[in-house]
């Protein structure tokens, strides 16, 4: 009874839901159970959030908990160093080279983290600059997809069951912009160039 | 078949719809929002939002008089303001199907209390259905309608976050029509003054005999039996956990948990060695199960939060997993008033007035935290309103005393205390935040900003004329990024001795559709005075020397910066050219 388990992490509004839609979609087409959790409502905020994917014969928890996931793919730094206790030893961890302070750093209350990209690094961290990628793909708002092209490095998927179900998720006009965002992140990985 | 990825939210307005539901109705309420969101996309139902959960119950209620089927959702809190109707709709019963909806929230990801909504089945005496995933979010919803018709009962399908919000594979059925029944007048059934609801009580008092029994057959009921070492009594997403954690262990799940199974939990317990009850919030089960004389094995799980494999697998003194070691000193993430929001300027300015503020629900909720600090209490939907007229009473500051309240909340329980402050005499203010939505649930539409959950046009109460029409004696209307004009209309109304109306009136940042040019510093004129820090900006912090700095990704342009700084420091800098990066 192997099942797989990704867990996404990152901040509301940075497109964590959609991502991680997608990638539960891409499961079930690949013929998997799946089940994905995540938390609407107050987090979206600008607060930390976290989407869990589960797939695999038959899935029973939705829920996932420490030492479990065998991916973490975080949009955010410290919301990476945060949730790194879901990610089992051994698992693989992706990382968008993106810090965003929150409030209480912002205002001054608590000191900003230091020492955040070495911490992970340690821990096997791959990084990457998803904006950039975002970018360069003309689509400034699909960082999501393109660490979803870099999380599709790791997972057991054909490339053509992503292309199909990016283009049925994401609005019409944006389509072939999400799709050279999610190869740009797929390649970045596949050519090292996301590791530091 | 082939079967679709759903959440249980969804497959809930999928079900509501096979099951011929002709009407579904309710007040947003995390995480049970997207039932209606979802089935107003299906065809053959009207769905409306309601001002408040109470008012849903009873146009529900009047849909099933009317002989048609109808489902009403809410989240678990929102069951405490519709109590009135539903332990009353318990004596009527039904005509057409009458499924309640209610979303409890374990842990509060999104709420102000945790409540387990099961207490309320008990109380009404009604059956509650438990999903444990979206297979069964959908096959127990077309049950409740059943169940509602066979037993004459309004039925409570009970929903909890991970629920509600997980998603999971469901094979979906075809649409059920069902025939509105022709309307009769039954007065004995359906007007309950004492003698009827006398009569109507030993309906009651019989059906709850017959619903006991049909627990023992009813399929959301089963046992599952592999080891018989240990058997697990278990309900909801509980069940899930527990499949995962002790995949060895038998089990009896339980669907319909009120009312619960007496003989079915007998039979089980008398062939497993041990006993013992997982749940999730108040121990429901595990004090029924006892009291049919049945030793349970007390395992250490928590009394209140949600559950998982790993809790429960240590509570039976499994190993824990190999695990990473935590990175310590982190800053907590709690969420914030979003850049460009109209709440900030608001608070801003009521924070000069050094006023009692009492609060209210919603996202200027958020508006409580630092550095704004806008609020001293939170309680319930509406309480603000009457709680700034109970501080007034208390005579203990000589601080004006202001509530504050969004629109939506405003609409759903605030009307009914400004007119006790108008009917008592206060000289309170009340401020309405009508950001034009019901942010917080996710841009719902609602009686103040005439936007119906199909997206149409509605019409829009007249705010003004409301206040007026309730007795207030002064309703004044601002911008709240203007904050100088905000400030001096708010100083006047806390200190004038009459009850006054403030409509702080500016749409919902996530609403405004044309972009404006963000702002930035000049690090020249930048004094380091953290004038603008103190707006609680996402947009806004100190570089290592202490200057402030803007994302320019981030701002949205609205300008409250600007009038902050006495330095004219913060400047425009015409469109943003770091598209989303930010850093
Ligand atoms: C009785 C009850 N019903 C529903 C909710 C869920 N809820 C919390 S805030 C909110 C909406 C608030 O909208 P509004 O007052 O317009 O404020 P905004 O979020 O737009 O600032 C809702 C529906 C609740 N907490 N209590």
């Amino acid at each position: 009874m192997s099942i797989t388990t990704v867990v996404l992490a990152g901040v509301g509004g940075q497109g964590t839901i959609l991502a991680g839609d997608v990638l539960a979609k891409v499961a079930v087409a690949e013929g998997h159970d799946v089940k994905l959790s995540e938390v609407h409502g107050m987090a979206q905020r600008g607060g930390s959030v976290e989407t869990f994917v589960r797939f695999g014969e038959r899935v029973f928890s939705p829920v996932v908990d420490p030492g479990v996931a065998d991916h973490l793919i975080a949009f955010e730094e410290t919301e990476a160093a945060r949730t790194l206790t879901y990610l089992r030893p051994g698992g693989t961890l992706v990382v968008n080279r993106r810090t965003m302070a929150s409030l209480p750093v912002l205002i001054g209350d608590l000191p900003a983290p230091t020492g955040l990209e070495e911490a992970l690094f340690a821990e096997g961290a791959i990084f990457l600059d998803a904006e950039a990628l975002a970018c360069e793909a003309g689509s400034p708002r699909s960082a999501n997809i393109v660490l979803m092209g870099a999380a599709s490095y790791g997972l057991p998927f054909a490339v053509e069951s992503w292309e199909r179900v990016i283009s049925g998720r994401v609005p019409l006009k944006t389509v072939d912009g999400n799709l050279r965002a999610f190869h740009l992140g797929r390649n970045a990985c596949a050519e090292g160039a996301c590791a530091l | 078949m082939a079967r679709t990825l759903m959440s249980g939210n969804e497959a809930l307005a999928r079900g509501a719809w096979e099951a011929g539901a002709v009407v579904g109705v309710g007040y947003p309420g995390t995480p049970s929002t997207e039932v209606l969101e979802n089935l107003v996309n299906y065809d053959g139902v009207r769905c409306e939002w309601a001002p408040n959960e109470k008012v849903a119950a009873e146009v529900a209620g009047g849909v099933s008089l009317g002989g048609a089927r109808t489902v009403v959702t809410m989240k678990h809190v929102g069951l405490n303001v519709a109590a009135d109707a539903l332990y009353s709709q318990s004596y009527t019963g039904v005509t057409g199907g009458l499924v309640y909806v209610v979303a409890d929230d374990p842990g509060m990801h999104s709420s102000q209390n945790e409540q387990d909504t099961r207490n309320h089945g008990v109380g009404a005496r009604i059956p509650v259905l438990e999903p444990s995933d979206s297979q069964e979010a959908l096959e127990f919803i077309r049950s409740a309608f059943d169940l509602s018709e066979r037993f004459d009962v309004p039925v409570i399908v009970r929903m909890t976050t991970r629920v509600s919000h997980g998603k999971g594979l469901v094979e979906t059925g075809e649409r059920h029509e069902v025939p509105v029944k022709p309307y009769q007048r039954d007065v004995p059934k359906n007007v309950m003054m004492p003698g009827n609801a006398r009569l109507r009580l030993r309906h009651v008092n019989a059906r709850e005999g017959d619903l006991a029994a049909y627990g023992a057959v009813a399929p959301e009921n089963r046992a599952e039996y592999r080891d018989n070492a240990l058997g697990v009594i278990t309900s909801g997403i509980a069940y899930q956990y527990v499949r995962e954690a002790l995949p060895d262990a038998s089990i009896l799940k339980l669907g319909l948990t009120v009312p619960l199974p007496d003989a079915l939990i007998l039979e089980f317990s008398s062939k497993v060695e041990r006993v013992v009850v997982v749940e999730e919030m108040d121990p429901y089960l595990s004090l029924r199960v006892r009291a049919l004389g049945v030793q349970i094995d007390d395992v250490d799980l928590p009394r209140s939060g949600e559950l998982s494999p790993r809790i429960i697998a240590a509570a039976f003194g499994q190993e824990p997993l190999a695990t990473r070691a935590p990175v310590e000193g982190l800053p907590p993430r709690p969420p914030l008033l979003c850049p460009g929001c109209p709440h900030r300027g608001l608070f801003y300015s009521l924070g000069k007035v050094r006023a009692v503020v009492t609060g209210d629900i919603g996202c200027y909720t958020l508006g409580s935290l630092p550095p704004l600090k806008g609020m001293d209490s939170c309680v319930c939907m509406g309480a603000s309103v009457g709680m700034a007229h109970g501080v007034a009473l208390a005579g203990s500051t000589e601080r004006p005393v202001v509530a504050v309240i969004g629109d939506s909340t405003f609409a759903h329980s605030g009307i009914t205390g400004l007119l006790h402050m108008a009917y008592a005499g206060s000289h309170g203010t009340v401020v309405i935040l009508d950001n034009r939505t019901t942010a917080m649930t996710g841009h719902q539409g609602n009686p103040v900003n005439g936007v119906f959950i199909n997206g149409e046009a509605a019409p829009e109460v007249d705010l003004e004329a409301l206040s007026y029409a309730l007795g207030v004696a002064s309703v004044r209307t601002v911008d709240p990024h203007q904050l100088d004009a905000t400030l001096a209309v708010l100083r006047e109304e806390t200190v004038a001795e009459h009850l006054s109306v403030v409509i702080s009136k500016a749409p919902c940042a996530l609403l405004v559709k044309e972009a404006k040019d963000p702002f930035a510093v000049d690090e020249e004129l930048c004094t380091k005075c953290g004038a603008c820090i103190r707006l609680g900006c996402p947009a806004i912090s100190r570089d290592e020397t202490g200057r402030a700095v803007i994302d320019t990704a981030t701002c949205v342009g609205c300008g409250q910066c600007v009038q902050v700084c006495r330095f004219d420091a913060i400047v425009g800098v015409g469109p943003s050219c770091d598209l989303g990066g930010g850093r």
